[in-house]
């Protein structure tokens, strides 16, 4: 076993920590508190190549690894959550799905544009019935005689899908019947560019947390595509987006891990600043205690989100450990903000201190890209209980 | 016209500096950078070259130092450096500022560079000399901490940071010139050029191969001996003065610092 990073991944991980300290920091609390789409930030992470970090060169993508991506999102999360969910799921989302199912003739057409970050990808899966349980989607797509798909349905909690440089959607939807599917229903993926009539995107949730990153609901009305936006094989769907989602697991997990580094990296320097009784508070067993207890946790967290990225990297099935990772770091992404909070006693509550933006920004990781439960279930599943 | 760049790996600026208490030495086994510095120095040559006021061929990234130092390299290449020369050999070991310094110009004797360009200072031993000890060494003139590099008529017209405003100084090429942190904003390497990085010719050298004359370097060749290092002393609790009365304490202020013959 090797647990170095490699001289290159070693010079990405700096590389986007110092993007992340000296372009991010100083203006995340102001993104976040005015609710602003971070678009000059994307624009620099476009020109350094980390929209695209795992796809490759001929593509416009970065040839890096998933591991290289890892690292990135990781770090990025540290700092703030809203950058590293709109390039995770503009990378493991959006743009995944056209480059491991899209034909040649629409990877030319639309991979270098959203590997530059020129234009931001969106996967719309979640549907007001259909979460976890995505089988259940409504969202039709008939193939009428012109050679035309007409999607009608709406999408929730879309990431991406509204900003001014997004440039499409790739959704499932239903484009006919399956006697052998289990609920009877043939699911495929179809790209919907942004400008589509009848493709319409709904206003911005009030959320809980990642307020600069864009979430919408989408609705879909007699919406036109061509045939050819079909991407891979009809009837394919169902396979498609859960191949995306072992995927974008990982992505999420390193967010869980870089979001619990960062609660704790401002709790440890808050702990050494702040004084009471006479000493710093990190001198308190009962804080030291905490401290400790975070930064084993991490560790073992990221070791996990590590091996999960190198299982794919060798070509392994890496659904179990995704799906391990995912439930390990959302818990403790959630856990570490709640004691940085707490650390920082009441300044923890006032948005002025980053603890108080990561708490908020915590919890979805418990939740996005599947629920707790949903990744228990597929653990479970791998046992074979 | 060709610029070399001198860079050096020290310990990232994130890793608490300490003294190793079994060698007296700063204890560099932790996580490396290339020195801030020099990043300043290569985004001037980058600056230079992309320009266009002065025809630039190459830039290359010259480091002395451990087998590791090659990272230092990788990045400085990733930076933009055309290519990079990592001189390396045991019996540098130990070398003091001027035995660095005039290794270090042997090996820019062999690249003949029209410019050498370099941080003012390094983040770990913060000497601020190397520059003029290898411009010695070189013959060519020496001009440190600047802050702004103008091409005019095939001269360099600087800006070197002065304790009171800049001195505005005018120098022929070939030169060696040392960079200040306010000359530029360094560029971050790109993904694609961090994976390029290897794949950039890399030059190690020994100190045979440069011509080093072994006499003049490594501790031996040395002539600063250094004594025992110690961490300085933790700093005391101070004195605080409670703001009761704003009289009073400017008083007891202004008693305190003269107390001290600091006013």
């Amino acid at each position: 076993m090797n647990f170095d990073l490699s001289d290159d991944h070693r010079l990405i991980q700096k590389t986007v920590r110092e993007f992340a300290l000296g372009e991010i920091s100083p203006i995340a609390e102001q993104l976040d508190r005015e609710k602003q789409f971070p678009y000059e930030i994307i624009a620099k992470l476009g020109e350094l190549g980390l929209m695209g970090i795992p796809f490759p060169a001929e593509y416009g993508g970065g040839g890096g690894d998933t591991l290289a991506y890892v690292l990135a999102v990781e770090e990025l999360t540290r700092i703030d959550s809203s950058v590293a969910i709109t390039l995770c799921a503009h990378t493991s989302l959006g743009t995944q799905p056209i480059y491991l199912f899209g034909n040649q003739e629409q990877k030319q057409r639309w991979l270098p544009d959203l590997c530059s970050g020129r234009k931001l990808g969106a996967f719309g899966l979640t549907e007001p019935e259909a979460g976890s349980d995505a089988g259940n989607v409504r969202t039709r797509a008939r193939l009428l005689d012109e050679g035309e798909w007409a999607i009608d349905g709406a999408k929730q909690f879309i990431t991406n899908a509204g900003t001014d440089i997004s440039g499409l959607v790739a959704i499932t939807a239903v484009t006919g019947e399956d006697p052998g599917a289990k609920n009877a229903k043939e699911i495929s993926n179809i790209v919907i560019e942004n400008g589509t009539p009848g493709y319409e995107q709904g206003e911005p949730y009030r959320k809980m947390g990642w307020h600069a990153s864009d979430t919408r609901p989408l609705t879909f009305t007699d919406c036109r595509v061509p045939q050819e936006n079909l991407l891979g094989q009809r009837g394919q769907g169902f396979k498609q987006f859960l191949q995306i989602l072992d995927i974008g697991r990982i992505g999420v997990a390193a967010m869980g891990v870089g979001l619990a580094q960062g609660a704790l990296d401002e709790a440890l320097s808050y702990a050494k600043e702040r004084k009471a009784f006479g000493k710093s508070i990190s001198k308190f067993q009962l804080i030291q205690a905490k401290l400790a207890d975070l930064s084993t946790e991490i560790e073992a967290a990221r070791l996990l989100t590590y091996k999960a990225a190198l299982l794919k990297d060798t070509g392994r099935s890496f659904t179990l450990t995704a799906a391990q990772a995912k439930l390990k770091t959302g818990r403790l992404a959630v856990r570490a903000a709640e004691e940085a909070v707490q650390i920082h006693g009441g300044y923890g509550y006032i948005e002025e201190y980053p603890v108080c933006r990561f708490y908020r920004d915590a919890k979805i990781l418990t939740i996005g890209e599947g629920t707790d439960e949903v990744q228990q279930m597929v653990i479970a599943q791998a046992l074979g209980a | 016209m060709k610029i070399c760049v001198l860079v050096k790996q020290v310990p990232d600026a994130a890793v608490a500096k300490r003294i190793d208490p079994s060698t007296s030495r700063l204890d560099r086994s932790g996580e490396t950078n290339l020195n801030p510095f020099d990043t300043h120095a290569i985004e001037a040559a980058m600056q230079l070259k992309e320009g266009g006021a002065i025809a630039v061929e190459e830039v290359v990234a010259v480091t002395m130092g451990p087998e590791n130092a090659v990272r230092a390299l990788h990045k400085a290449v990733s930076l933009g450096a055309d290519r990079s020369v990592h001189l390396c050999d045991d019996g540098l070991v130990g070398s003091d500022v001027a035995a660095t310094g005039y290794a270090l110009a042997k090996v820019l004797e062999r690249e003949k560079p029209d410019l050498v360009l370099l941080g003012q200072q390094s983040d770990d031993g913060e000497c601020y000399t190397i520059g003029a000890v290898v411009a010695d060494h070189l013959q060519m003139p020496s001009l440190t901490q600047v802050i702004k590099i103008d091409v005019e008529d095939g001269n360099l017209r600087c800006e070197r940071q002065a304790e009171y405003g800049y001195d505005t100084v005018s120098v022929q090429i070939p030169a060696v010139i040392s960079v200040g942190d306010a000359i530029n904003e360094p560029r971050y390497p790109s993904l694609k050029a961090i994976m390029g990085a290897k794949k950039k010719p890399l030059d190690a050298l020994g100190s045979a191969d440069a011509g080093i004359d072994a006499a003049m370097v490594g501790a031996d060749g040395s002539r600063v001996s250094c004594g025992d290092f110690k961490s300085p002393p933790a700093k005391g609790s101070g004195t605080i003065i409670e703001d009761e009365d704003t009289n009073e304490t400017v008083e007891k202020i202004v008693a305190w610092l003269d107390e001290r013959k600091l006013i």
